[in-house]
């Protein structure tokens, strides 16, 4: 192979990293991870959701502080109490949400922070220009200094954070899902930068869920799971099954039993949904998306962030309009009625933010468990407070939330039982489909399962469920079908008894190579000699 | 950031605490300190009195306390529709306008409502009056409610308008001029109309029965009916409301139409006081609503506040703008002192906030599973 022998003796490395730990309360994100980035090479983060890739970007960055464990920085221990002192130490990191101001130029945006001055002192508008123009060049797109931020792309967008990285001489880089809201072309480009950057001495950490890009780009694999770091490979030995293998491991199987369901008919019918994109006016989230759900069966949507799911989900709920396309619930088209009649309906959501959209803080538990269900308790005018304690009480019961009292206020509850809350709020307003957004985001082992076996009690009283995740394991546990959603469009289903891992995680990747492979055969265990050969030609650059 | 940075590559996690940490005091001072905090509105209000009738014999007398009773009535039943307004997270500024507007249409009535055409002049019922009157009011509040939810104009510049709107109305109306004599005569059957402001049953003036009576009502729909909740509920997460059916815009509108409803109150009893309507009349009273409503607690961004402090608030604001007027402050220093003492309550509120959380915080601490000392807590995780 055409790649060097790693080298572990210092001069090749920029930043190690010794035995770093971060707890949240009493959860342990990271435990005791040693990690090390050489120069001039691409370092790719691989691990599921949770895994702990993010947390310790962000502690590289400067974002969040280890509890415990050492940074070295060519071979001085360093510690950053800001991401200015990473920036300034030549840590830059690109976060996967957009840091940009929409309402200033691409230039200001640039130099946010780190204007260039002039000799009286103020902004140095020629020098400035000049610099986007010559970052603008390299990174081929064609976007002028004084363009407004909201006026470009997403994908633009994304293009410029990369050109603020670039713009602050970063000799670390770090890129979080950079190429999730770019086109192919775009890719293309943001991998040819990379490859300019790694030979111009610039390091670049890698964390992508795109299995197959990452791949093509990266000189080492470091792949984490559970707070863990499990393995670190050169990209000569590795392909793609090591990678989905070794982040997946051994996981718990099922908290989940509805495998051998009675279904009844379909209760949700979507029909060739078209919802609009709310970032881009003029481009479609959601393009020709048919699902059928049926009385007590649990459906899982899985895909990657922006694949779709969110606003398939906002739209059947009555958030967002559709283009085209209809909803029935059980018969009757529901697509022009409000969000609170789809709900008299029984079609309800729980919704992906649970801070932003499922709870609100000034009230007590009690008073957010019976937000939704209010009008059928109250009578007329009158809304009898003991008929409410009784909906509260049933409410907590059902999805037991661990509270000391129906009166305490929400923010005092874990993750876990404020997530119970939102969910026991749409089930005491009696639906016939509970849609469920990112379920289980951000709350505890323990919860999940807990949440998980609630659905599924719930679907054998006949509720139809169709839940959004990006968790493999979420997806293959707790569901009776999976449907791969990729870029807006369903690209698979299966059974969930008949899937596997590989196969589900493959088809919502971005790779074509990979979609046609595994749509004909079930095991596709060999990287496409596409990937291989782009290999060869990326590692000959370095 | 926000908690969407939680999506990816994060190690499942309790949610960050809501709140910000702040330096830790020992307990026991933070609960002395907290009781002091939660009662601070009632305990200025005794301070308040306690110091101006050490300073003036008329203060702390039956007859002046009824007097100043009266005038914190009106700005307290504004008030109560100003807390409503609050509560959803908008903001009335147009209250002063329809007391004008509202005192204006009861003068005009009452003075007779000529139609040329038919050569006759109509001369209403008091009753009638009071309902037209009291409808214009609501009518001036439902406009602004939809140009808040079907033409989505922020609140503050919604009502602004209408503060010009409705006073140039009362304006136009009057033709400028004052309706004086509004008594009505037998003859005519209008008779009774300057009752609402001047009597005073078992003693107390009308207005301040109106005011309890509609304090008491408010209270019932805030805290007994699904539209009070509503009202706190999409105040404090308008999204999370709206996705759990609340009619959040139907809400919104009724806001406004109560606030025009109490203002048109307020227009009613002063006209009434004074049997005279000007188109003048309310001028600025929005401000000493939100004064009053603000100083009760609640938080101007919605969700926060409650009936009894409102009203804490307004007798604060009057009590202390009576008493600089008794004790012979002068009128330039009673707006430096009352625009201080808002602006300090409302410094206090935030302070309480504050202090609720470091309780929350250390309160929480120990029931968790065993936290090691936290020397490096994440400093920056970003509230909700």
């Amino acid at each position: 192979m055409t790649m060097n022998t790693p080298q572990m003796n210092a001069p090749d490395e920029i930043i190690r990293a010794r035995n770093i730990t971060k707890r949240y309360g009493g959860v342990h994100a990271l435990t005791g991870v040693d990690f090390v980035i050489r120069r001039g090479k691409v370092t790719t983060l691989f691990g599921e959701n949770g895994a702990g890739k993010s947390t310790l970007m962000k502690i590289l960055s400067g974002v969040e502080q280890p509890t415990s464990g050492s940074i070295e920085l060519d071979g001085v221990e360093v510690a950053f109490a800001s991401p200015s002192d990473a920036v300034d130490l030549g840590i830059t990191i690109i976060h996967q949400e957009l840091n940009l101001a929409p309402n200033l130029s691409v230039r200001d945006n640039i130099f946010l922070g780190r204007e260039a001055k002039t000799a009286t002192g103020t902004i140095d508008y020629t020098a400035e220009n000049q610099i986007v123009e010559e970052l603008m060049t390299q990174l081929e797109e064609d976007i002028t200094p004084d363009t407004l931020v909201s006026d470009l792309r997403l994908g633009q967008q994304q293009i410029v954070e990369i050109a603020k990285a670039l713009a602050s001489n970063a000799r670390v880089l770090i890129m979080d899902e950079p190429t999730s809201a770019l086109s192919a072309t775009e890719v293309g480009v943001l991998f040819k930068v990379i490859s300019d950057l790694t030979a111009s001495g610039v390091s670049i950490v890698y964390i992508s869920h795109h299995l197959e890009e990452a791949l093509h780009v990266t000189d080492y694999a470091v792949v984490f799971r559970d707070g863990s770091l499990i393995a670190t490979e050169v990209r000569a030995n590795i392909d793609l099954p090591w990678i989905i293998n070794t982040m997946v491991g051994h996981a718990p199987e099922p908290v989940f039993d509805n495998h051998t369901p009675t279904y009844g008919d379909v209760t949700l019918s979507i029909r060739n949904a078209h919802v609009p994109d709310q970032s881009t006016p003029g481009r479609l989230s959601v393009e020709g998306v048919s699902i059928d759900v049926r009385a007590g069966e649990v459906v899982c949507i899985y895909g990657l962030m922006g694949a779709g799911r969110t606003e398939l989900l906002e739209a059947l709920a009555g958030r967002l309009p559709l283009v085209s396309g209809s909803v029935e619930l059980e018969g009757t088209d529901i697509s022009d009625l409000s969000i609170r009649e789809r709900i008299e309906r029984g079609l309800a959501l729980v919704p992906e933010d649970r801070q932003r959209d499922g709870l609100v803080q000034l009230l007590s538990v009690g008073h957010n468990i019976s937000l939704a269900s209010l009008g059928a308790i109250a009578k007329g005018f009158w809304l009898s407070s003991r008929a409410e304690k009784r909906n509260v009480d049933r409410g907590i019961a059902e999805v037991r939330v661990k509270t000391s009292s129906p009166r305490a206020s929400i923010t005092s509850l874990s993750g876990g039982n404020q997530q119970k809350v939102v969910i026991g709020k749409m089930l005491l307003t009696n639906p016939h489909v509970l849609l469920l957004d990112e379920p289980t985001r951000g709350i505890d082992v323990g919860a999940k399962g807990e949440i998980f076996a609630l659905l599924a009690a719930e679907a054998r009283k006949g509720l139809g469920v169709l839940f959004v995740t990006s968790e493999i394991t979420e997806a293959l546990t707790a569901s009776n079908r999976i449907i791969v959603m990729s870029r807006g469009k369903i690209v698979r289903e299966f059974l969930t008894a008949e899937a596997t891992r590989e196969e589900v995680m493959s088809a919502s990747g971005e790779s074509d190579a990979i979609d046609s492979d595994s749509a004909d055969s079930h095991h596709n265990n060999r990287p496409s000699h596409e990937l291989s050969s782009a290999h060869r030609k990326n590692g000959a650059v370095l | 950031m926000s908690t969407s940075t939680l999506t990816h590559g994060q190690r499942p996690r309790v949610d960050p605490p809501a709140l910000q940490q702040s330096p830790n005091k020992p307990a026991g001072k933070i609960d002395f300190l907290a009781l002091l905090m939660e009662g601070r509105a009632l305990i200025a209000l005794i301070v308040i009195i306690i110091i101006f009738s050490l300073l003036s014999d008329n203060y702390l007398t039956l007859s002046n306390l009824l007097v100043m009773t009266r005038h914190v009535a009106l700005n307290a039943i504004l008030a109560i529709g100003m807390l409503m307004v609050i509560l959803n997270g908008g903001i009335d500024l147009s209250v002063g306008s329809t007391v004008g507007l509202s005192g204006v249409i009861a003068g005009v009535l009452l003075q007779g409502l000529g139609i040329p055409a038919l050569d006759i002049i109509l001369y209403p019922a008091v009753w009638v009056v009071i309902a037209c009157s009291l409808i214009i009011g609501t009518l001036v509040g439902f406009i602004n409610g939809i140009l808040i939810t079907k033409f989505r104009v922020a609140p503050f510049v919604a009502t602004l308008g209408m503060l010009y709107v409705a006073r140039g109305a009362a304006l136009l109306i009057t033709d400028g001029r004052t309706f004086p004599k509004l008594q009505g005569s037998p003859e005519l059957g209008n008779t009774g109309f300057n009752l609402i402001g001047n009597a005073a049953p078992l003693g107390v003036p009308m207005a301040v029965w109106v005011m309890l009576v509609i304090a008491a009502v408010a209270a019932f729909v805030l805290g007994k009916t699904a539209f009070g909740r509503w009202l706190y509920a999409s105040g404090g997460n308008e999204r999370a409301a709206e996705l759990s059916g609340v009619p959040v815009k139907k809400v919104r509108v009724r806001v406004y139409m109560i606030a025009g409803f109490c203002a048109a109150i307020a227009g009613l009893i002063i006209s009434s006081e004074l049997t005279s309507a000007a188109p003048q009349t309310g001028d600025s009273y929005e401000l000493n609503a939100i004064a009053a409503v603000v100083m009760g607690g609640a938080a101007l961004s919605g969700g926060r506040g409650n009936i009894r402090g409102t009203l804490i608030g307004a007798f604060v604001i009057g009590f202390l703008a009576d008493g600089l007027v008794i004790v012979g402050v002068s009128s330039y220093w009673q707006m430096v002192i009352k625009g201080a003492v808002i602006v300090m309550a409302v410094a206090l509120d935030q302070l309480q906030q504050r202090l609720k959380t470091n309780k929350a915080l250390t309160y929480k601490a120990p029931t968790k599973q065993k936290i090691p000392p936290t020397d490096r807590e994440p400093a920056s995780s970003s509230p909700q």
